[in-house]
């Protein structure tokens, strides 16, 4: 297996508030090969963009990432002066948010910030840098880039916003865009044909690409690999296709009966009773042992430890799905 | 003509609904006339030409992206926009000529609930006086007998009736959608429209409130008109649905017969572009094109411009509705002559 891209080692990204300590990210493990995309999957407050805003150095106070190591393509970011980051951050590591609106500045137009970002890490001619902006717009599909790169944000629809962006990450041809839930904001045939744009990128640049959602059907038709966060932990990872059609651990396996439209129309719907806890009050076991139907005793002594398996397969569960339940 | 395929008895029909909104020429607009401008009025066809009937419990889906006009729409039926063209009957009855008794009975019976419970709930009222209200005001209740009949609501949507003394915020998203519901139920509604009521909840949560209206479907005999982008909701929900584009309906029917045989190409083109568990690593088909503006869409069928069929006829001619099968509506020239020129 090629270097990997991405090596997240034991991160952990604490926010010291003055209700108590939230351990946002609380021991998070992965990596991305070149090419690669994993999916990083979970629910509101599962930290799965705390660890996304660790990963840029991101984070301001009162949070902090006090344990761990990020390193990219096999540098280690965690404890990088901001001025060092800088250096980094649009060039070999770029990011991608749901609202487009806040990544553009409004009262800027297109071709201004394109350029500005590649002014920022290269000393480049006003020309070359006007060039390189129309060839990014183009590369995301935006018609008639020479004329749009005069237009304002507004001027844009949402689909095409999110274009712009994705172009202004590409500029630098980073190797890992870290995407935050950047298609959830847009209608279905729009976000069918950013996914399509992306699919295509990361496979000709070979580009690694962090896809964070709350949607595991976007990632079964995206990622390579994919990870589940629960309260601030991966509980589960794998290849897309083991952990969707044999999940181990009972948090995806209920996700998984959660999505309408893949169970009998009309009948129940599986459901995980309650509600992700908050992360001031985590319970001292498992952080899932209050919802889940598999819980026993010993679930309540401890943090589960990691159970790994073939070909990066990994869950943190003492009571696993078996085979037979979870086809 | 609506779906006319159920034995249930009609709750609700509308025929002919249009909602035009319509944005007049400003000051400096009507200056700039007098100087030999012309700029007119902007009228927004929200809703253009839908018929449409709900049977008593039974779920129908209004489906569409951005500005397809479901919301417009879902507003119509619950009685909150008045429709620019067209007629609403509530069990049988044309609500404009109906008599105030009855115009209450229908209010009452036809209820939404909406999309973000945080900008629904009144952020000062406790959880117990936002459900109790308004069947205090409406004389459903007494005041002495409110806390018992907010309780019993409470335990029906799944809250702890402990919770009526807390405000809006100290709920979950989830605990703050079941309040909405409640609020709903407490008029004793027979038909309730959701306006993506579970779209900003997390999957897990979205799961138990659809289970929830799946419950109370079965214990109270309720109807619901759906409004959703999520096909996978609305697949998992409703009995019938109907797609929208652009103000119009461009095809209805049974909600298992249009998944499993799309007629329109709009519709197969959705359903080719929904994320499912089952498509790994695949290649998004794509539509190309975005969804025009509401206020200038394409003559003719709405959708040519993006359509992989369209023929010289879509661009002139606005497809008729037509009959495919019992309760099957398409508004396409595929099912109804081709697509090539008119004659």
């Amino acid at each position: 297996m090629a270097e990997p891209v991405l090596a997240v080692d034991n991160l952990a990204t604490h926010f010291f508030t003055r209700d108590g300590v939230v351990k946002s990210v609380d021991g998070v493990s992965f990596t991305v090969a070149p090419g690669e995309v994993l999916g990083l999957v979970g629910e509101s407050g599962s930290g799965k963009s705390v660890t996304g805003f660790s990963i840029m150095g991101l984070i301001d106070p009162p949070g902090r990432i006090v344990s761990g190591s990020i390193r990219l393509k096999g540098e280690e970011l965690v404890g990088r002066t901001e001025a060092e980051m800088r250096a980094v951050r649009g060039r070999s590591l770029a990011m991608i948010f749901q609202d487009p609106m806040m990544t553009l500045n409004p009262v800027l137009r297109i071709d201004t910030q394109m350029m500005e970002a590649v002014h920022a890490h290269e000393k480049v001619s006003e020309k070359a840098a006007r060039d390189r902006a129309v060839q990014a717009l183009a590369q995301v599909g935006i018609p008639s880039p020479e004329e749009r790169l005069s237009a304002y944000p507004h001027q844009f629809s949402g689909g095409m916003r999110q274009r712009v962006a994705i172009a202004i990450a590409l500029i630098h041809r980073p190797a890992l865009i870290i995407a935050d839930e950047p298609t959830t904001a847009l209608d279905v045939t729009i976000q069918s044909q950013i996914l399509a744009e992306v699919q295509k990128l990361c496979a000709e640049s070979g580009t690694a690409l962090v896809w964070i959602t709350h949607d595991l059907a976007v990632v079964a038709g995206l990622a390579d690999r994919v990870a589940v966060m629960y309260a601030g932990r991966i509980v589960e990872q794998g290849l897309v296709d083991d952990v969707l059609d044999r999940p181990l651990h009972p948090y995806t396996h209920g996700l998984i009966g959660s999505v309408p439209g893949e169970a009998m129309p009309g009948k129940r719907l599986m459901q995980i009773p309650g509600s992700t806890p908050s992360l001031g009050r985590l319970p001292p076991g498992c952080a899932f042992e209050p919802r889940c139907s598999r819980a026993v005793e010993t679930c309540r002594a401890g943090a589960p430890p990691l159970a790994q398996g073939s070909q990066g397969r990994a869950y943190r569960c003492i009571n696993p799905v078996p085979a037979e339940e979870a086809a | 003509m609506a779906a006319q395929t159920t034995q249930r008895p009609e709750l609700l029909r509308i025929e002919g609904i249009s909602k035009r909104f319509v944005k007049p020429v400003d000051l400096a607009g009507r200056i700039a006339n007098m100087m030999g401008a012309s700029n007119r009025e902007a009228v927004v066809h929200a809703v253009d030409g839908v018929d449409l009937s709900v049977a008593e419990g039974e779920v129908v889906a209004l489906v569409g992206e951005s500005g397809c006009g479901k919301s417009t729409l879902g507003r119509v039926i619950a009685g909150i926009h008045e429709p620019t063209e067209g007629r609403v009957f509530w069990r049988g009855q044309d609500i404009a000529r109906m008599d105030s008794a009855a115009r209450q009975a229908f209010t009452l019976g036809a209820q939404m609930i909406f999309q973000d419970p945080m900008s629904s709930l009144n952020p000062r009222i406790r959880a117990g006086e936002i459900v109790g209200e308004a069947p205090r005001v409406h004389g459903l209740v007494d005041a002495a007998g409110q806390a018992e009949y907010v309780s019993t609501l409470f335990r029906q949507v799944g809250l702890d009736p402990d919770y009526r003394r807390r405000f809006p915020h100290q709920f979950s998203g989830g605990q703050r959608a079941r309040i909405g519901i409640a609020r709903a139920l407490a008029v004793k509604p027979k038909l309730l429209v959701c306006d993506e009521s579970v779209a900003a909840l997390d999957v897990s949560i979205q799961a138990q409130v659809l289970n929830l209206f799946m419950d109370l479907r079965e214990a109270l005999g309720l109807a619901y008109v759906f409004i959703s982008h999520d096909l996978g909701v609305v697949r998992h929900i409703s009995d019938r649905t109907f797609i929208m584009y652009l103000g119009r309906v461009i095809e209805s029917g049974r909600t298992d017969e249009i998944f499993r045989e799309p007629a329109h190409p709009y519709t197969r083109a959705l359903l080719d572009n929904v994320p499912r568990l089952d498509a790994r690593k695949r290649s998004f088909s794509t539509v190309k094109g975005e969804i025009p503006s509401p206020l200038h869409p394409p003559p003719g069928c709405h959708f040519h411009p993006r359509c992989p069929m369209a023929g010289p006829r879509c661009a002139v001619e606005v497809p008729r509705r037509t009959t495919l099968a019992e309760g099957r509506i398409v508004a396409c020239h595929l099912a109804d002559g081709g697509v090539a020129a008119a004659a």
